[in-house]
Formats: C-alpha cells, sequence, structure tokens
C-alpha cells in the first residue's frame, strides 16, 4: 500500500503508535496452509481508538495475537512487518518483545471466566505483572494494583485482591482483566471481544469504562468484535475484515452511513435499527468460505450481489471518499 | 465441608467393615493351619486341643465377633507360627515398608515432574517421544523383572551395589531407619529404583497430560500477553494448575506403592511388611494375613480421605465443588 | 496417542468400516512391529507340544547330568541342542519358554475375555437400568478399584489356593471392574441416542435392547482396554506365579520360570532366568504396540 495515502487518511500524528504493513499470518496444518491473516494493513495514532470488525474466522483476532507476538506453531508470521512506536515487533528479540507485553502493549481476552487463572489469588495475579516490567517491592506494586482495581470502580479493592476469580462474577472477572491491562499505563489495548461472553447490561458498562479510560489516559485501543453495532459507539475508525483481509477502512460515521463494501453494506443492514422497523432484516447469502479452499479472486465474490466478471481477479485496495476500499464495484 | 469429610469417614467405616467380612470369612472358609502347625503323626485329640487353644472350634461368626472386639482393641490375635501378636510384627516390619516407599515415591516425582513437563511442552520433538516411550515400558513391565534387570546391571555385571536385604539402620526415636547411613543407601538403591521407575513412568504421563491440558488454556495466553517471563509461567501458572491431578494420582499412587512393595520386598528380600505378607500367605499364617489385610485396608482409606482433602486445599473452587 | 494419523488418500468406493480400521491400522508401521512381535511369540507357543524341542515336564526325558549347561551346548545322551541352555533340572530353557509362555498367554487370554464378558454385562445393565441398582454396581467397582490389584489378587488366592484355575479367577476378580466401568460410561452416552430410544418405543425387551443394539456400539472402547489389558494380565500373572501363589509347579507359566532362575542369577547362570524375562518383556511390550495404535484407530476423535 502506498504509505503516503495512508498518512494523508488517518489523523493528523506525525508518527503513527503502531503500523502494520502487508502482514501474513498463516498456519501450516496437515490440509493445508491457513491463511488466516494474509496483507493486513493497519494504522494506530496515539490515543486513537479502532474497531476492528469481522465475523468469527475472518482473523481479526489472530491480528490482535500476530501484534503481541502470541502465534504459536503451526501458525506464523510469514510476511509483512509490524512497527510499535518506530521498532520492528516480528524482527524484535523475544526478551524485547516480552518487556513491551503487557507493559506498553496490554491486551484484554474474550471469556473472562477462563483469562485469570483460576489458582491464583487476583493480588498474586496483579503483582506479578508489575513486578514483571519493574524492579518494585511487593508492596509497592500491590499498592498499583488496588489503584488500578479502584480506576476500574470496583468497589472495596482490598477484598476483592485477597479473592480467587471463580468467588467472582463474570462482569467482576473481566473488569479485573481490565484493570491488569491497565496497571501498567500501556500506549496501546488490544481487546479481543471482551464483551461478548457477558450480559448485555453489563456490555454497555464495560464498553462505556473502557472508552472513558482510554481516553483519560490517552492509550489508544484496538477493539476486535463481530458486532458492528459495539463499535459504531466507541471508535474513531473502523476496519472491517473478510477472509483475512481488510475490506474497508475509514472513520466511523461516514463508514455506518455510507459502507462502500458489498460486505460492509450487509453487515449494517443486517443491524436492528430505527429504520428498519417492521422490515424483514437484510442477511448476507451463503456462508464464510473456508480459509483453505477461498475463492480466487476476491473472497466475497461468492457471496456479493454485484459480483461482474472483475471480481475474479483480487481488488487492491483504493483510496475512495477518504476511505480505503479493496472492491471493483463500491456503492457510490 | 465438614459435613464433606463426617460423610466420606462414615463411608470409610462401612467399607473397613465389609472387607474385614470378607477377608475374614474368606480366609476361614478353606485352608486348616492346625495341619501346618502339627507334626503329621500327631492324634486327632492333639489337633482337636490345639483347634480348642486357637479358638478355631467356634463357630465361624463367633470367632468373627470376638476377632472384631479384639480388633478394635488392636489384639488381631498371636501369629500361628511364632506367637507373637500379629499386629506387633507388622508394626515392627513397617518402618522398612515405609521407606522404601518415600524414597520410590519421591524418585518418582523428582523425575517424573519435569519429564512429564518436558514431554508436554514439546509433544512433537524426539526426546519427548523417547520419554513416552521410556514410561509406557516403565509402566507395563511387571515390577519385578525389572527388579531383576537392575540385580543383572548393578549387582551381577557391574558388581557395584548388592542385591538384597536391607543395609545398616539407626535408631531414631525408636524407629530403625537406614537412610542415615552409607550401607542403608546402597542397599535401598535398587529397590527404591525398581518401585521407583514404575511410578515415574505413571507420573510422567499424568504430567504431561495434564501439561498438554493446560497450555492452550487462555490463562496461560493472557500470563503471556501480561509479559511474564517463561520461567514465572512454567513454575507458577503452569505448575500450579498441573499440580491437582498430580497429587492426586501420587496419593493414589503411594498407596498403590505401599501394597506393590509386596513385590519389590519379595526381590530384594527387603525385610518390610510385604515380604511377611508373601510369607504368611504361603505359610498359611492368617492371623498375620488378616491383620496385614485389615491394616491396609484402614490405610488406603485413610489415604483416600487425606488426598480428598489435600485437593480442596490445592484447587481453592473445589471446596464449592464438593458442596454442590 | 502421539503418532500422526494419516488419511488413506485411495479410498475405494465400497469401503467396509472393518476394512478402513484394518487399512488405517496398517499404515503404523511401529504397531505392525508389534503384531508382527505377538505372531512370532505366539505362534510357536500354541504349538509347543509339536515343535519344542524337549517335553521340559517328562522327566523321563530329561538328562540330569545336562544340567545348568550354558546356552549352545549340545545334550550328550539326550542329543538335543539347548539354544537357550538348560535349568538347575536339566530342562531345555527354550522347550521351558515356549511351553511357559503357553500357559501364561492362555491364563491372560481366559481371564481377560471372561472380564469382558462379566464387566460388560454388569456395566451395560448398570446404564440401562439405571437407579438404585446402578448405584449398587457402580459403588463395588468402585471399591473394588479403589484397592491395589495385586493385593485383590493376593487375597483371592490366598482363599482359593493354587492352580491354574484358582489364578484365572483371581484375575478375573481383578480385572471385571474395569470393563464394567468403561462399558458403563460408554453405554451412559450411547442410552439416550435416537437409536435406542427408537428400540424402547418399540417396545423391545432388554435383553435385546442391550445385547443387539447398545453392546455394538459400545464395543470399540472395549475391546481397547481388552488388549492392553492382555498386558496387564499377562504381568500380574508372572508376578503371582513368581512371588509363589500362582500357577502349580506342573504348569509353570514365564513368571515361575523367571523365579525358579532367580537363586542361580547370582552366581552368573543367567539364562535361566534372562530368556523366559525377555520373551515376557517382548510379549507385553508386543501387545502394548498394538493396543496403543488400536486405540488411536478406534478413537472417533481421531477420525478427522
Amino acid at each position: 500500500m502506498d504509505v503516503t495515502t495512508m498518512k494523508a487518511m488517518t489523523a493528523a500524528e506525525c508518527q503513527p503508535l503502531l503500523s502494520i504493513k502487508g502482514l501474513k499470518t498463516h498456519f501450516e496444518t496437515r490440509a493445508g496452509i491457513i491463511k488466516a491473516v494474509d496483507g493486513v494493513d493497519i494504522e494506530l495514532g496515539r490515543g486513537e481508538i479502532l474497531g476492528l470488525v469481522g465475523e468469527s474466522g475472518s482473523g481479526k483476532s489472530i491480528t490482535g495475537f500476530s501484534i503481541l507476538g502470541l502465534i504459536d506453531p503451526p501458525g506464523r508470521i510469514a510476511d509483512g512487518s509490524i512497527t510499535y512506536d518506530g521498532r520492528d515487533l516480528v524482527s524484535m528479540d523475544e526478551e524485547d518483545r516480552r518487556q513491551l507485553r503487557g507493559n506498553d502493549i496490554a491486551m484484554i481476552f474474550q471469556d473472562p471466566s477462563m483469562t485469570l487463572n483460576p489458582v491464583l489469588r487476583i493480588d498474586t495475579q496483579m503483582i506479578e505483572t508489575v513486578q514483571a516490567h519493574a524492579n518494585v517491592s511487593t508492596a509497592e506494586a500491590r499498592q498499583r494494583a488496588r489503584d488500578a482495581l479502584v480506576q476500574v470502580g470496583i468497589p472495596s479493592p482490598d477484598e476483592r485482591l485477597k479473592t480467587y476469580p471463580y468467588e467472582l462474577s463474570g462482569g467482576m472477572r473481566q473488569r479485573i482483566a481490565i484493570a491488569i491491562a491497565l496497571i501498567n499505563s500501556p500506549k496501546l489495548i488490544i481487546a479481543d471481544e471482551p464483551t461478548t461472553a457477558l450480559d448485555v447490561s453489563i456490555q454497555g458498562q464495560i464498553i462505556h469504562e473502557v472508552k472513558k479510560l482510554c481516553r483519560k489516559t490517552g492509550t489508544a485501543l484496538i477493539w476486535i468484535t463481530h458486532d458492528l453495532a459495539v463499535v459504531a459507539g466507541l471508535a474513531d475508525r473502523i476496519a472491517v475484515m473478510y477472509a483475512g483481509r481488510i475490506v474497508e477502512t475509514g472513520k466511523t460515521a461516514d463508514l455506518i452511513e455510507r459502507p462502500l463494501h458489498p460486505y460492509t453494506k450487509g453487515l449494517i443492514d443486517s443491524v436492528p435499527s430505527h429504520s428498519t422497523r417492521g422490515r424483514r432484516l437484510h442477511q448476507i447469502k451463503g456462508m464464510t468460505p473456508s480459509l483453505l479452499n477461498l475463492p480466487q479472486g476476491c473472497a466475497f465474490r461468492e457471496r456479493c450481489e454485484k459480483v461482474t466478471q472483475e471480481c475474479l481477479v483480487a481488488p487492491e485496495p483504493t483510496l475512495l471518499a477518504g476511505r480505503l476500499v479493496r472492491c471493483w464495484n463500491p456503492a457510490l | 465441608m465438614p459435613v464433606f469429610i463426617i460423610n466420606r469417614l462414615l463411608q470409610a467405616i462401612g467399607v473397613i467393615l465389609v472387607m474385614s467380612v470378607l477377608v475374614f470369612v474368606g480366609l476361614y472358609l478353606i485352608g486348616d493351619p492346625t495341619s501346618m502347625l502339627v507334626s503329621p503323626e500327631a492324634t486327632e485329640i492333639e489337633r482337636q486341643a490345639l483347634r480348642k487353644a486357637l479358638g478355631l472350634d467356634q463357630s465361624i461368626w463367633i470367632q468373627y465377633l470376638t476377632f472384631l472386639g479384639n480388633a478394635a482393641h488392636g489384639d488381631f490375635g498371636r501369629s500361628f507360627l511364632t506367637g507373637q501378636p500379629a499386629l506387633q510384627l507388622i508394626v515392627e516390619r513397617m518402618p522398612a515398608t515405609v521407606e522404601l516407599v518415600v524414597v520410590a515415591m519421591t524418585f518418582a516425582l523428582v523425575v517424573g515432574v519435569p519429564l512429564g513437563i518436558l514431554a508436554g511442552l514439546r509433544p512433537k520433538a524426539p526426546s519427548s517421544k523417547a520419554i513416552m516411550t521410556g514410561s509406557i515400558l516403565g509402566f507395563s513391565l511387571p515390577n519385578f523383572w525389572i527388579g531383576l534387570m537392575l540385580i543383572m546391571l548393578f549387582a551381577v555385571y557391574l558388581g557395584v551395589l548388592p542385591a538384597s536385604a536391607r543395609g545398616e539402620t539407626v535408631n531414631i526415636g525408636g524407629v530403625a531407619l537406614s537412610i542415615f547411613t552409607l550401607d542403608g543407601w546402597q542397599h535401598l538403591a535398587l529397590p527404591a529404583l525398581t518401585l521407583g521407575m514404575a511410578k515415574a513412568a505413571l507420573i510422567i504421563r499424568v504430567t504431561r497430560a495434564a501439561t498438554r491440558e493446560v497450555l492452550p488454556m487462555d490463562y496461560i495466553k493472557f500470563a503471556r500477553a501480561k509479559g511474564l517471563r517463561p520461567s514465572r509461567i512454567l513454575k507458577v501458572h503452569l505448575l500450579k494448575n498441573i499440580l491437582i491431578p498430580i497429587v492426586t494420582v501420587a496419593g493414589l499412587e503411594f498407596g498403590q506403592a505401599i501394597a506393590f512393595a509386596v513385590v519389590t520386598e519379595s526381590v530384594f528380600s527387603w525385610p518390610g511388611m510385604g515380604k511377611l505378607l508373601i510369607d504368611s500367605i504361603i505359610t498359611l499364617d492368617r492371623p498375620v494375613v488378616v491383620a496385614y489385610l485389615i491394616m491396609m485396608v484402614f490405610f488406603l482409606v485413610i489415604l483416600n480421605l487425606v488426598i480428598d482433602i489435600l485437593y480442596i486445599a490445592i484447587d481453592p473452587s473445589a471446596g464449592e465443588k464438593v458442596r454442590d | 496417542m502421539s503418532t500422526p494419523m494419516t488419511v488413506s488418500s485411495t479410498a475405494p468406493a465400497e469401503e467396509s468400516p472393518f476394512r478402513r480400521l484394518l487399512m488405517q491400522f496398517a499404515e503404523n508401521r511401529l504397531a505392525l512391529v508389534g503384531l508382527a512381535l505377538l505372531l512370532l511369540l505366539a505362534v510357536p507357543a500354541i504349538l509347543a507340544p509339536w515343535i519344542a524341542p524337549q517335553n521340559p515336564y517328562d522327566i523321563g526325558s530329561l538328562d540330569i547330568l545336562d544340567s545348568q549347561m550354558p546356552p549352545g551346548s549340545m545334550g550328550e545322551m539326550t542329543g538335543i541342542t539347548y539354544w537357550l541352555g538348560t535349568d538347575s533340572q536339566a530342562r531345555d530353557v527354550l522347550s521351558a519358554v515356549l511351553f511357559g509362555m503357553r500357559t501364561s498367554l492362555l491364563v491372560a487370554f481366559v481371564s481377560v475375555s471372561a472380564s469382558l464378558l462379566i464387566g460388560a454385562t454388569v456395566g451395560l445393565c448398570a446404564a440401562y437400568f439405571g437407579g438404585w441398582l446402578d448405584a449398587l454396581l457402580m459403588r463395588i467397582v468402585d471399591i473394588q478399584l479403589s484397592f491395589p490389584a495385586i493385593l485383590v489378587a493376593l487375597i483371592m488366592l490366598s482363599i482359593l489356593g493354587q492352580g491354574l484355575d484358582k489364578v484365572i479367577i483371581a484375575l478375573i476378580v481383578v480385572q471385571w471392574a474395569y470393563f464394567a466401568r468403561t462399558a458403563r460410561g460408554t453405554a451412559l452416552v450411547e442410552r439416550n441416542r435416537e437409536y435406542i430410544l427408537a428400540a424402547r418405543c418399540l417396545s423391545l425387551g432388554w435383553r435385546r435392547i442391550i445385547f443387539r443394539h447398545l453392546l455394538p456400539n459400545c464395543l470399540p472402547p472395549l475391546i481397547v482396554i481388552a488388549t492392553i489389558d492382555l498386558a496387564h494380565a499377562i504381568a500380574l500373572e508372572a508376578t503371582l506365579s513368581f512371588l509363589g501363589v500362582g500357577v502349580p509347579v506342573t504348569q509353570p507359566s514365564l513368571g515361575m520360570l523367571i523365579a525358579n532362575g532367580f537363586e542361580f542369577m547370582l552366581s552368573g547362570h543367567y539364562w535361566i532366568s534372562v530368556f523366559p524375562g525377555v520373551a515376557l518383556a517382548l510379549a507385553i511390550i508386543g501387545i502394548n504396540l498394538v493396543g496403543d495404535h488400536l486405540r488411536d484407530v478406534l478413537n472417533p476423535r481421531n477420525a478427522q
């Protein structure tokens, strides 16, 4: 992708916090190579909130894990670069990468009942996060853990510190996971569907609080989700992923109001809203293709309503109305 | 939790009673010990007198109740052969067996847990496959066979370690222990290795399976995402979780090892309870056999109870699960 | 478990499940080695009375002057070459091993088959009828499994006394509970499947449902356990015989042969004990190789 166009479209920051170029993360299985992420470009400014949207299997979580260097065999980063604050994460030494993880770049996972270690107390799990990156006393680390709990709005933090995860509710556990992510004041948080496993009433609270905290501390955020409605009120920008590629990126309001890519349009039309009231909801025809056996050319071709002969060749990202779109027939 | 423990205790007492009936009735249905004790020329009157003296003329149920009443006071009768109290015979031999089993189990854990974790971390590496093949051999080959091979190698071929008996002991608090002398260790080495290898094989398998189960868990990935050092993830996050199945299995295997010491002790003429049991079975010395079995039942039941309690101590949420 | 499964690339159009299993099985070289090893040991053992150089229990054919001869020596009177040497009573070790293996295999095979039959029946009935019967049977199974196999076998033998049949009974008592537990576990899953519900709706008799419908579908895991259990049975029988409470002297198994040679081992006459020991180990390893792979093949989770 053309670097100058990228810079032109992002917010007026001199140097982006995170810049991913041509990222390819592949999994070598016996059945063949699964191209989970196949040429993804993302730029993120300081303090910016990006919504990374896609259905399951689109490669959005793998993109998140690739940034942190948490891809395990048989998976590997086959190509591309991930530059964080001017340093290349892909070629970086594992020990240097470890020092960035949880300190500069933190992550929140999907299922709070699985992310906290069931046999360790909350304080142990928080203090170790501080001490992995800073040479501080346990007492000081405990104080920071307490502050982090207060920050995410957990009542009586001293008592909570002494509990085991199984004693807490799902919402409470996720708040603690968020507190752990925030504990070392990272510059970037990657949140992988952190509200999917929670009750709807808690979802809204968590989204609201994370947004507030990121704005307050100036932390950049990548919020990975399959639910466009979740990021609509949260993100500055949205990137839509399909079959390992980003098909459309743009400012949230623009993208929601006037989707250019047929897939984005399909996603938006399938969300119920006031305007669709009483009508049958739209549904994207067909099923997510297997990553082992993608259609030739545009991966969305077989499900697209506007498919033409051109779609047999994979479209390159093009700048259109301030947005990047990978489509031969954008809705203009 | 107290309710749970009381419940388990009642069950345990039930099991002990049932087993005592089975063992007692079973052993008294066949075999006539008087034929072993008197000379073949003895008259029928002499035999009758002996039966009466041993209480064998009573009905089996009277014998059982008498036995139960005496057992409650720690009296399991006297050995038909030596005339010593059966319980005393067993208690005298107990330190040797416990010493052997403790050393063997320690060996099994010290060797088995690291090898199991290694095989679990890199399941496809040649070293892991070698470890797993070794462990299949370790627990499928009979214990006495492993013992024989060790004797062949270390006692006959290399001639560096003794093949039988217990070494020099030191009396500590009224208990004779051989782990405090060099001679004691030399004698202990082969039997403990024999017993320990079979147990290590099992510990390896359990550790590997648990490691493979815990590694893909989100909390391990989260721990990595927190930027923890690999050594901390291994020693705290992984180890604390795999400890639960390991402790359970090691505890159960401790009981099994006490029982299996019967074989090892026979191979190495180790003067423990197991050797006593085999000798007593062959000479039909019923009181000793019965006393041994009742003691074992007692021990195994208590051991199971202790494992359950330990389990709650390690897994903080287990108490919850038990209550449900 | 750790051996990678490869899906056969050339699948014939009409392929019976049995044939498919056979082909999958044949693809693992280690399992084939195990199978070959087993055949190599079992066939001569079964044919022992006809192919062994000597009948080691026919006192008349023994020449006491030939006792404890090293491997490869020749008996002057008998004219037999003792390829594996002779024991303290001048028996040809090779012949003794063949006869001993025969006894070991017989005991293992009979006891495992009977345990499978009893255990499967108990387990299936417990699963099918449920309620108090299930609770009672499983309580018995639990209690029995909490006691070490070797102790249970020792108690049984000290009650029953010596003899081939007694050893077999003791082994059945030790082993049936494993089969009962496995059979119940699989049957519980199967019981709620639609085909069983359909059979019950047709009000077929319980015997028919259990044995014609439930049993065939629970068989694969039971076969795997039975295979590996053969190795356990051989090992346990050998142990009991080694301890002197197993088979009678007139029908020695491998375990007893090893025990007989034990006292001569320290004086360097290794062959009396070691050759039966090697045969025992090879049999157990062979069964484990086959059983381990059978588990991979029959495990539906590995089918994809």
